[in-house]
């Protein structure tokens, strides 16, 4: 079965590769590329749901307990909270952030090995599969969110900049993309939450330690409750939403990228 | 039978010359009645911008005529006088020019979308008087598809081609739709009006007119459904806009950014975009610096235009490749009719000895189950469907290549086929 998955790793990258190449030639040439765009997205989403399920079904446990293979599943789920919207008009060049993202993310993945044959894992499934799953799925969450900022944060420097061609890409208005910035983060909050509840709740039967992924994860939780507080309490809206949801999802990638490598799973 | 287009446009009669040749619903109908007569068929697409009459018959010399006949009488002028002002293609030019029209190619502001209507309009009411038959039923289907396929395979209709507009789209990046917005008209002249009447197709909520004369804000107000409000309230309707459009004529700033600055506090974050089309400007620049606030004068409009006008020139190219390809196709389409009379009497002829032989085979038949009868009677339809595709494909080929006449020619008498007297470039849908 990791054969299999290996095997699918190539098609899954191809799909997320050519949908990152056509959404810049659409930002060129917008057009008939998009729709080659959009189903690179369909495409390399399946053959990735396909290589995790072969990977599920050859696994001893929770497959995707390592850093790598967690990796592997943040990227399909990504790129799955991205198809509810990527294939809107509106939202295509959220494609340019998210797509290049996830080929890079998956062939890291890859590389450290996390396509492939599953390592065993030390610690339970049922608690890998609640705490790691419903924290991968609000760190992608985070993800969906950053890029909607930095695409709000984009467009409104145009439009202030009153650019000629203002126009001629076809973007969301910015208050779609403030309104789903904090939709997105409402939705993944709940399940950091329940996620670091779930991995508190475990280091505290286990005696174990407290490490530094733990306080920055902590320090993200922080950051995006204060959002959404600040939201709610202080009108916190545009520009000033879209830098603190950037700086969200920084902690994100150091958790992420940085520390998790080096850590336990 | 030849497709035959004579018309004029903007580009070659001034607009006294088109207001003379338009046509009103009324006058198109007595045209097309006119012009259809011994079996022709015609229709006239009037616009603002051109009057064409696109007609088909036997004897193009003779239709053409009767056109400059039909528009010299509309107009009143005399053939001579009208003569240069009008074009007259055939066949395929006449397609490829009624597709670019319809994809907006031939348009003032390339891509305009009202054309596509008022082609499709033109189609109607020359079906509603029966004037339509094979051929410009076939070239009004394929423009209507070839102005929808351009639209959709090339950005040409996208961006806005008028300030209007381009104020109005660049307010939608803005705000989720316009829709219940509330607009703060500054100014009662006729730029607000324009302005306002684009920003109210798009559904606005409210809208507030503020002027230094207090009956013209009424005035505008009360056209437009809204109210109306001194200058002096600017400042606290500024608090509670979204869409602020500035045209009076004043000769300072009717509002400074320290006045919008302090509108804002009361606004929590809700961002707010203002139009000043006012020359001298109306409204202060340092307005665009505050957070939240969204400032485009005339000269940031006028650029928006002319580089939305562009990039509707670059996707022409685009669109003309389109309108040129179903061109190409419509002309195929055209030479095919030639052997398709040829075609329907030998399928008939083949299909008749295939009865006649099964007939004449009914007693040596009759001990068949219906089952096997079903057999047999598809086993004689593949056999003649079989040996008839070749000779099919061969003589469409032919027509496409132009010599289809001289094929069809052979096959009538090769299969001793008569003539065809209901044949589909003569008779009407």
């Amino acid at each position: 079965m990791g054969e299999v998955a290996l095997l699918l790793f190539w098609p899954a990258l191809a799909g997320y590769a050519e949908a990152a190449v056509a959404y810049a030639g659409d930002t060129v040439r917008p057009g008939r590329l998009v729709r080659y765009a959009i189903w690179g997205v369909r495409l390399g989403w399946l053959a990735q749901t396909a290589l995790l399920v072969a990977q599920a079904a050859g696994a001893d446990g929770f497959p995707w307990g390592s850093w790598a293979g967690s990796l592997n599943l943040f990227v399909w789920m990504c790129v799955g909270v991205y198809l509810i919207w990527g294939c809107r008009a509106p939202f295509r060049l959220l494609g340019l952030v998210v797509m290049p993202l996830a080929a890079l993310l998956l062939v890291l993945a890859w590389a450290a090995g996390g396509v492939g044959e599953p390592a065993r894992s030390e610690f339970g499934d049922v608690f890998l599969a609640f705490h790691v799953g419903l924290i991968l799925a609000a760190f992608a969450g985070f993800t969906l969110a950053a890029a909607l900022a930095a695409l709000y944060l984009w467009q409104e420097r145009r439009l202030k900049r009153r650019a000629a061609g203002v126009l001629r890409l076809r973007a969301p208005s910015l208050e779609t993309l403030d309104a789903l910035t904090v939709r997105t983060i409402a939705v993944a909050l709940p399940a950091l939450t329940l996620g670091i509840g779930i991995g508190l709740a475990r280091l505290e039967s286990e005696s174990a330690g407290f490490d530094a992924i733990m306080g920055v994860t902590l320090l993200t939780w922080v950051v995006y409750a204060a959002f959404l507080v600040l939201r709610l309490e202080a009108g916190w809206r545009g520009r000033r939403a879209a830098y603190l949801a950037l700086a969200g999802f920084a902690l994100v990638v150091l958790v992420r990228v940085v520390l998790t490598p080096f850590a336990h799973f | 039978m030849r497709l035959v287009l004579v018309g004029t446009s903007y580009q070659r009669a001034p607009v006294e010359l088109r207001e003379l040749l338009a046509y009103d619903p009324e006058l198109r109908r007595e045209a097309l009645g006119r012009l259809s007569v011994e079996g022709a068929e015609a229709a006239v697409l009037s616009t603002c911008n051109r009057t064409e009459v696109y007609a088909v018959d036997a004897e193009p010399g003779a239709l053409e005529e009767r056109i400059y006949g039909e528009l010299a009488g509309l107009s009143g002028l005399s053939h001579s006088e009208l003569a240069p002002a009008l074009y007259s293609v055939a066949d395929e030019a006449a397609a490829l020019h009624l597709f670019r029209v319809a994809a907006g190619l031939d348009s003032m502001v390339p891509g305009e979308a009202q054309i596509l209507g008022q082609v499709r309009e033109a189609y109607e009411a020359a079906r509603a008087t029966e004037t339509t038959g094979p051929i410009l039923h076939r070239l009004f289907r394929q423009a209507l598809r070839v102005g929808k396929r351009v639209r959709t395979e090339t950005a040409i209709g996208e961006n806005p081609a008028s300030v209007s507009s381009a104020a109005a789209e660049l307010a939608e990046r803005v705000f989720e739709g316009l829709a219940g917005r509330r607009i703060l008209l500054l100014g009662a002249g006729k730029t607000a009006d324009l302005t306002a009447a684009n920003l109210i197709s798009r559904g606005v909520g409210e809208i507030v007119v503020a002027n230094r004369s207090r009956e013209r804000a009424e005035a505008l107000a009360r056209r437009l459904g809204g109210r109306a409000v001194g200058l002096d309230a600017v400042v606290e309707e500024v608090a509670l806009a979204d869409v602020v459009v500035a045209s009076t004529s004043s000769q300072g700033f009717v509002l400074s950014g320290a006045q919008v600055e302090r509108a804002m506090k009361e606004r929590r974050g809700r961002p707010i975009f203002f139009i000043d089309i006012a020359v001298p400007r109306d409204l202060d620049p340092a307005i665009n610096e505050l957070e939240d606030c969204y400032l485009y004068d005339i000269d940031d409009l006028e650029r928006v235009v002319a580089e939305s006008v562009a990039g509707r020139r670059e996707e022409a190219v685009r669109a003309e490749a389109i309108a040129s390809e179903e061109a190409d196709a419509f002309r195929a389409w055209q030479l095919s009719l030639d052997v398709v009379p040829a075609i329907a009497s030998l399928r008939a002829r083949a299909e008749s000895i295939r009865r006649e032989e099964l007939e004449r085979a009914e007693r040596r038949l009759a001990s068949l189950s219906p089952s096997q009868r079903r057999a047999v009677e598809a086993l004689t339809s593949q056999i003649v469907a079989k040996l008839l595709h070749q000779p099919t494909v061969r003589l469409k080929e032919a027509a496409a290549a132009a010599d289809g006449v001289l094929y069809a020619d052979a096959v009538r008498h090769l299969f001793g086929l008569g003539d065809d007297a209901d044949s589909p470039r003569q008779s009407r849908q």
